[in-house]
């Protein structure tokens, strides 16, 4: 079955067109991965699959509804959860606060009624111990972990992660990783944008190249990577 | 080990004794003072509720809105029109009163929705001036010079026959003490309806989208709805609460009913000193505000001069506003809105 589907999706600012005439599809309960340079439309194909951006062309279905047009609230309430490249917390709230305001308004469920479920996600993603700190106080670790938290708290079909593993030492890299894998075991469909190529390479089964807003290549992930034009590309290396 | 979350502080808990027999001693009071405590009282209670509203608006909602005495104004003039033309009972018209401002308020946020920021206040003083204009054509309720409620229907009015008999005065005093329980009635139902909501979960969206709207949205929030949510809610308390205040008055006139410093002017300083965001703050914010009107009043411009200028100093030195100064030093709350995530250990088999 296929949760997500671009057909010839493009934007552009101005002058400058991000999305390029994109298309693809990702079947439930695939872990598909983005890659490409910096500045080359990934975080803005987020944004339109979210509906925080709306494309110039082509649509965008989500299990089976044409969503294109719609509201990033509703595609949330759909299924579609995600993390931001640059986390965006709501500082003033509490760790646990933030994934109240996620598993309320994201699954439509009273306070009540979430209180477990927040638990689990805090334990899932150990910000346990964090639950009543204000989310403004975490360290860079604590908000990409609470990005993660959030965006399950809202009970996600579909996961898009922003470049979740950047920034943080090896080892931090290596404890955020199994637990993605664990979501991703669990049944949620990944499609996840990061830099740091062992830690996707470790989760996702398929690879997608994006280059000045175009797909250049899309495929098994070593195959992939050993296509000419992606080591060139992506890695800038004369092969 | 399950979990289980609380709002409650030790605060809160002795808070909520004191609210209590506060409420008591305010229902009480009218048989131990004079006629003029009932009235500065009711001037207390009146613009503490207006400056909630304000709060609500402004400090949770992110609505800076300089337009609010057109709400007062409506609904001053809705109750006067209710008793005038169609002969209402005025206590039974207040909340028809209310709904009068509130009709107009939506077709106000169609429009000043579309416009933010400085915009949107901008935008919400000249739909004030519009209303104002438009209600000084209204030639049934005085046009532009105003009217006054008829006598009959000030002495006919619900309830002060039995205030009258039960604190033995007579029926100008009784009408005074009257409003003086609706204002009490209508400062506490604010401040709880308001604290009720913040502590929902439609106020933590408003939080949410506060500190950061586009991952509001991302996580479900409808921060459109919410706008209209806490708007409109606004428009009507604040034209409940100016429907009471010209009852109490009896005069009425488009100048002194859209005033702009008496009607929000005011309101914002109360706010603003008080503390911005929080319940506390305009609580604070009247009783100050008070001292200072009782003090200096009569002195004119001057008076408001020093009004700007404590506005501007506070704004400087204690940006929170004193109750955000107080907080800060005791981590004082009396109205906690912070869920805290607790253990609870399973019993003892
Ligand atoms: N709102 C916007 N207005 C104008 N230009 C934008 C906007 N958002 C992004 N861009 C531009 O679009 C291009 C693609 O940006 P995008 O953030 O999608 O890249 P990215 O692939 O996520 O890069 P990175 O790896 O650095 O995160 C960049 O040149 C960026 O400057
Ligand atoms: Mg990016």
């Amino acid at each position: 079955m296929t949760i997500l589907e671009l057909d010839h999706v493009s934007k552009s600012f101005g002058a400058l067109k991000v999305t390029d005439d994109v298309s693809f599809t990702v079947a439930a309960g695939e872990a598909l991965g983005i890659i490409g340079p910096n500045g080359a439309g990934k975080s803005t194909l987020f944004n339109l699959i979210t509906g925080n951006l709306l494309s110039d062309r082509g649509s965008i279905t989500l299990l089976g509804r044409d969503v294109t047009r719609i509201s990033p609230m509703q595609r949330c309430l759909m299924g579609v959860g995600r993390s931001f490249q640059i986390p965006q917390p709501f500082s003033n709230l509490t760790v646990f606060e933030n994934l109240v305001v996620a598993a309320t308004h994201g699954r439509g469920l009273p306070e009540r009624e979430v209180t477990d479920d927040c638990v689990r996600v805090l334990e899932q993603t150990e910000l346990l111990a964090r639950a009543n700190q204000s989310a403004g106080s975490l360290s860079l670790l604590g908000r990409k972990r609470l990005e993660l938290a959030r965006a399950m708290a809202t009970g996600p079909k579909l996961l898009l992660l922003d470049e979740i593993a950047g920034g943080l030492t090896e080892g931090e890299c290596h404890a955020l990783v199994d637990t993605i894998r664990a979501i991703h075991a669990s049944g949620v469909t990944i499609v996840w944008i990061e830099h740091v190529l062992h830690a996707l390479t470790s989760v996702v089964d398929r690879l997608l190249v994006l280059d000045f807003g175009r797909l250049i290549a899309t495929g098994a992930c070593d195959d992939v990577m050993a296509r000419r034009e992606v080591q060139e590309i992506y890695l800038g290396i004369d092969v | 080990m399950t979990h289980t979350v609380t709002t409650r502080t030790r605060a809160s808990r002795l808070a909520t004794i004191a609210a209590v027999l506060l409420i008591a001693a305010g229902l009480a009071l009218p048989a131990f003072v004079d006629r003029s405590m009932i009235k500065d009282l009711f001037f207390i209670l009146t613009m503490l509720t207006l400056a909630q509203y304000w709060n609500l608006l402004a400090g949770y909602g992110g609505l800076v809105s300089v337009g609010q005495q057109a709400f007062v104004g409506l609904g001053a003039y809705g109750l006067f029109g209710a008793a005038i033309v169609w002969g209402m009972d005025p206590v039974l018209a207040l909340p028809l009163a209310g709904l009068f401002a509130l009709a107009v308020a939506i077709p106000t946020a169609f429009f000043a929705f579309r416009l933010a920021g400085a915009y949107f206040a901008i935008g919400t003083w000249v739909v004030a001036e519009v209303v104002r204009l438009s209600i000084a054509q209204w030639k049934a309720v005085g046009g532009g010079t105003g009217t006054s409620l008829p006598r009959s229907v000030q002495a006919d009015m619900t309830g002060t026959d039995f205030v009258g008999t039960l604190f033995g005065v007579r029926s100008a005093a009784a009408q005074d003490i009257l409003s003086y329980w609706l204002a009490l009635a209508l400062a506490v139902a604010t401040i709880g309806g308001i604290y009720l909501l913040l502590r929902s979960k439609a106020g933590l969206a408003l939080a949410a989208v506060r500190d950061n709207a586009e991952a509001a949205r991302a996580v479900g929030v409808d921060a459109g709805r919410m706008k209209w949510l806490v708007f409109l809610a606004a428009s009507f308390g604040t034209g409940l609460t100016g429907a009471l205040i010209y009852l109490q008055k009896g005069r009425i006139s488009p100048e002194a009913a859209f005033s702009v410093t008496d009607w929000t002017a005011y309101v914002i300083f109360i706010t603003v000193i008080g503390g911005i965001g929080t319940i506390e703050g305009p609580i604070i914010g009247i009783l100050v505000f008070f001292v200072l009107q009782t003090l200096f009043a009569d002195y004119g411009s001057t008076y408001l001069l020093a009004l700007g200028m404590i506005g501007i100093l506070v704004m400087l030195f204690a940006p929170r506003g004193i109750w955000g100064a107080i907080t800060d030093r005791t981590g004082l709350q009396f109205f906690p809105i912070r869920r805290r995530l607790q253990k609870t250990p399973r019993p003892e088999p």
